[in-house]
């Protein structure tokens, strides 16, 4: 059974009140924090812990806070992502959910780490309740001492304000979500400068996931170095893995980044195996915008390896046999799933999300949202795949913020590695209309041509 | 002495040009000139925070600096990237970026009606010279295309909205020259619009500029739409004592009527001077005006084409480029049957027509 440090108490009766989180030990971050360590102190811990961003690019969070700039009488502001829309991720919305103090101790202690006083939690719309349960989490904090003026009689001041976003996937990229909290349309702004140096109203700024900065917490309570210890190689600490799909027991699991894809699917601690029965075809690990992954392929590397869940190993391959850690929606798909349907739903969320600054992403997503229609309903050419090939291929890279790339991946990657099921949809018009292609030559693996 | 500020050295395919530090790509390559510039739809060196957004400019940096010579992985937008001494960069020499841009080329053109017969803007529209100079002749855009209702927002300008290539730039004109912006996009992706919302005008004494600065026909003059085509006009520098702004304008006759009036460009199509409504919009007679002359005319302008006085020839950099002189493939009129030289368009009192070819060039009006 995997260590749990996140998630651990989620389910003591109460924690969501302030008074059972207290008597489980909560807020002892803050204290150890604030009474013993100074700000780079604390920074320093979170560099040793090696914990990387969880919401989705992986960067290292002790690293990213070093990069902040601190010029004499400028503020500076944390703000939390809790933007979460990427299909397949529902991980954080668990996490507030169930223990929000554990996300304010971590906001108060990473806060004090980068000199915030003003700290943002910027929420998705659609997580109108849980904003409830924050605004009440943060009142109770706030009532025993741990927010306010002068925080444990340190001098240090900090208040956490939630602000609800409107629905819009793009407010999840760090600078729309800055420019949307300053009240602003959500378009990602063009980079340099980056939120390090000019952030939310001009002023040197941090954007973190809800899930790195909950982690900091037991990064404080166990030390940096005793928390490295836990995972493999730069995959360190737990991680939160939403899972979905055509499995037995869908969920949210905290794991150690030891165990295998094979275990996390077929054992019952985790996902339970594939539900009714039916055999594995695909599967996409890190959320919509990674590539999808066949069976063979997501079991064992290219080389013939266990895939394990971890960073380095779900990459290893790189796009063309691997795939990426996202931000941990694991999204599994049996042998009824029609891939190019599948990939038809990702183009359209895409299409609808693209805030439509970069001529590339702006129009790009909309061909390929039109061309996968067509092959789905029987409508399709030969040379449409090619033409998909090349819309993804000229959008990446291409546009201002990662959501154009995000959305040139599942694309390419479904083509890469399911060509033959588009081909069969373009060659039985009518047949793909009425069943699905199946499961193919995917379930075991393929011989590996060098 | 004032001590002498240190100048960055670029070299842009292959011409090397020293900058001042904090100047962009793509103004250092608009420095150098000819066919080494990127094109630039959405980038206006007058308005605050333009740029970035059509990619149309996209080069490669194949050395980031002296210092740290590595390439950028990415191609980059160079209206957004300054540029750092030592850098390399390649425009026309990169595969990467024409091929690049080649897509960005058909994007901005999948949803865009190609109305240009019946479009006021072009002869001067910036779409227009992009599609030719680097676009493909066919479309794989097999889809209807994105349409939307024509606007009249107030007496003066019209809003087409299923022209918009989204460039930002009249959004930007209406916050920098303004005191309240009512108009901006509305929605998100391909099915973002630029709209007023509710209110229906656009009312202030600067919010002509937009016409100007709009890249495509998708805002126009309601004053001037469909009373003539561009390059029969003859366009003449003029001013006038204006209470409001410089009034430093371009008239565009044809014959003795002024047709339009607009603000005064440069090479790169951008204004001069932004103009008032009034100059713009209600000084339509030869007496409202002191003339200078004729208007310089630059490649982005048919207007040129007609042995006009005072064209303003674009560099010949090519052999500096690649090392030698071209090749020439043809001299289009050794074979041409249609293409007459003989025949000055601009000087046929109305629109031509095959008489005025079967004549040779006498007009049979
Ligand atoms: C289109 C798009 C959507 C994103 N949505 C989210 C999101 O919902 N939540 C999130 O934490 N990060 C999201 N990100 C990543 C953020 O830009 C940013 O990298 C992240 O919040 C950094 O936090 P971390 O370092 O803790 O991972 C998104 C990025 C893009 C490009
Ligand atoms: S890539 Fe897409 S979402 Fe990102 S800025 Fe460009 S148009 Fe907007
Ligand atoms: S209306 Fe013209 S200026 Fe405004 S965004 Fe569209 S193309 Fe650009
Ligand atoms: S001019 Fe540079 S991106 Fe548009």
């Amino acid at each position: 059974m995997g260590r749990k440090l996140l998630l651990e108490k989620a389910h003591v009766p109460g924690i969501r009140n302030y008074d059972v989180y207290r008597r489980e030990g909560g807020y002892a971050a803050v204290e150890k924090a604030l009474k013993t360590m100074t700000p780079d102190e604390v920074t320093e811990q979170v560099k040793k812990s090696g914990l990387r961003g969880r919401g989705g690019a992986g960067f290292p969070t002790g690293m990213k806070w070093s990069f902040l700039a601190k010029p004499e009488g400028v503020p500076r502001y944390l703000v939390c992502n809790a933007d979460e829309s990427e299909p397949g991720t529902f991980k954080d919305r668990y996490l507030m959910e169930h223990i929000p103090h554990l996300l304010i101790e971590g906001l108060i202690v990473s806060s004090y780490a980068l000199g915030s006083n003003r700290t943002f939690i910027y929420i998705r719309g659609e997580y109108a309740w849980i904003v409830d349960i924050l605004e009440q989490a943060i009142a109770e904090a706030k009532q025993n001492g741990w927010l306010g003026k002068n925080i444990l009689g340190t001098g240090f001041n900090c208040e956490i304000y939630v602000q609800r976003g409107a629905g819009a996937y793009i407010c999840g990229e760090e600078t729309a979500l800055i420019e949307s909290l300053e009240g602003k349309r959500g378009n990602p702004r063009i980079k340099p400068p980056f939120p390090a140096v000019k952030g939310l109203w001009d002023c040197p700024t941090v954007v973190n996931n809800v899930e790195t900065l909950a982690a900091v917490v037991p990064i404080i309570n166990l030390g940096g170095d005793e928390y490295a210890k836990i995972g493999v190689g730069k995959s360190t600490g737990t991680k939160l893995i939403s899972a979905c799909g055509n499995i037995n027991k869908p969920g949210v699991y905290e794991i150690d980044m030891t165990i295998s894809v094979e275990e996390f699917i077929y054992s019952d601690e985790y996902c339970g195996g594939i539900a009714n029965g039916k055999r594995l075809k695909a599967c996409i690990p890190g959320g919509s915008s990674v590539p999808i992954l066949p069976a063979n392929l997501l079991l064992k590397t290219a080389k013939g390896e266990t895939r394990m869940m971890n960073y380095e190993s779900l990459s290893d391959g790189g796009f063309q046999t691997g795939s990426m850690m996202g931000s941990g929606g694991f999204i599994v798909l049996d042998e009824d799933q029609c891939v190019v349907r599948h990939t038809l739903t990702l183009a359209r969320f895409y299409r609808h999300e693209s805030c439509g600054q970069c001529s590339p992403c702006r129009e790009g997503t909309g061909w390929m949202e039109k061309i996968l229609h067509n092959i789905e309903y029987g409508k399709g050419k030969m040379s449409d795949i090619d033409l998909l090939w090349d819309i993804q291929r000229k959008i990446e890279g291409n546009t201002i913020c990662p959501l154009g790339d995000a959305a040139a991946w599942p694309v390419a990657a479904a083509i890469r590695h399911f060509r033959d099921e588009f081909e069969w949809h373009v060659l039985n018009r009518q047949e793909c209309l009425t069943r699905n292609y199946g499961l193919a030559n995917y379930a075991t693996p393929l011989p590996i041509t060098a | 002495m004032a001590e002498e500020k240190k100048l960055f050295k670029v070299t842009i395919d292959n011409i090397t040009i020293e900058v001042e530090p904090g100047t962009t790509i793509l103004n250092a390559a608009r420095m150098i000139g000819g066919d080494v510039a990127p094109p630039a739809m959405c980038y206006y060196s007058k308005l605050k925070g333009s740029g970035g957004k059509c990619r149309t400019c996209l080069v490669e940096v194949a050395q980031g600096s002296a210092a740290d010579p590595r390439p950028m992985p990415k191609l980059v937008a160079s209206c957004r990237t300054t540029v750092m001494d030592g850098m390399v960069v390649k425009n026309i020499t990169s595969e990467r970026v024409l091929d690049a841009r080649a897509g960005v080329v058909e994007f901005l053109l999948i949803n865009h009606p190609l109305d240009c017969p019946i479009c006021d803007q072009a002869g001067e529209c910036h779409l227009q010279d992009l599609s030719y100079e680097h676009g493909k002749a066919g479309t794989r855009y097999e889809f209807k295309r994105r349409t939307f209702e024509k606007h009249d927002l107030g007496p003066y300008i019209q809003l087409h909205m299923t022209r918009c290539i989204l460039c930002y730039r009249c959004v930007f004109v209406a916050d920098q020259l303004t005191e309240k912006r009512v108009h901006g996009v509305l929605d998100r992706g391909d099915h973002a619009q630029i709209a007023t919302y509710i209110e229906k005008a656009l009312d202030n004494d600067f919010i002509g500029n937009v016409i100007d600065v709009c890249p495509v026909g998708a805002l126009t003059d309601r004053t001037f739409r469909f009373k003539n085509r561009v390059w029969f006009l003859k366009p003449v520098d003029a001013h006038r004592d204006c209470p409001k702004c410089a009034g430093k304008v371009t008239l565009w006759y044809r014959g003795d009527e002024v047709f339009r009036v607009t603000a005064r460009k440069d090479y790169w199509g951008e204004v001069h001077d932004w103009i008032c409504n009034e100059c713009r919009f209600e000084k339509k007679k030869t007496s409202d005006w002191v003339i200078e002359g004729p208007t310089n005319v630059s490649r982005h302008s048919v207007i040129s084409a007609n042995h006009y006085v005072k064209k303003e020839q674009p560099k010949e950099l090519l052999p500096e480029i690649i090392g030698r002189n071209p090749k020439l493939l043809m001299d289009i009129h050794d074979v041409s049957e249609v293409n007459k030289p003989t025949i000055h368009l601009s000087a046929l009192p109305g629109p031509a027509h095959s008489d005025d070819f079967n004549n040779n060039g006498v007009s049979s009006k």
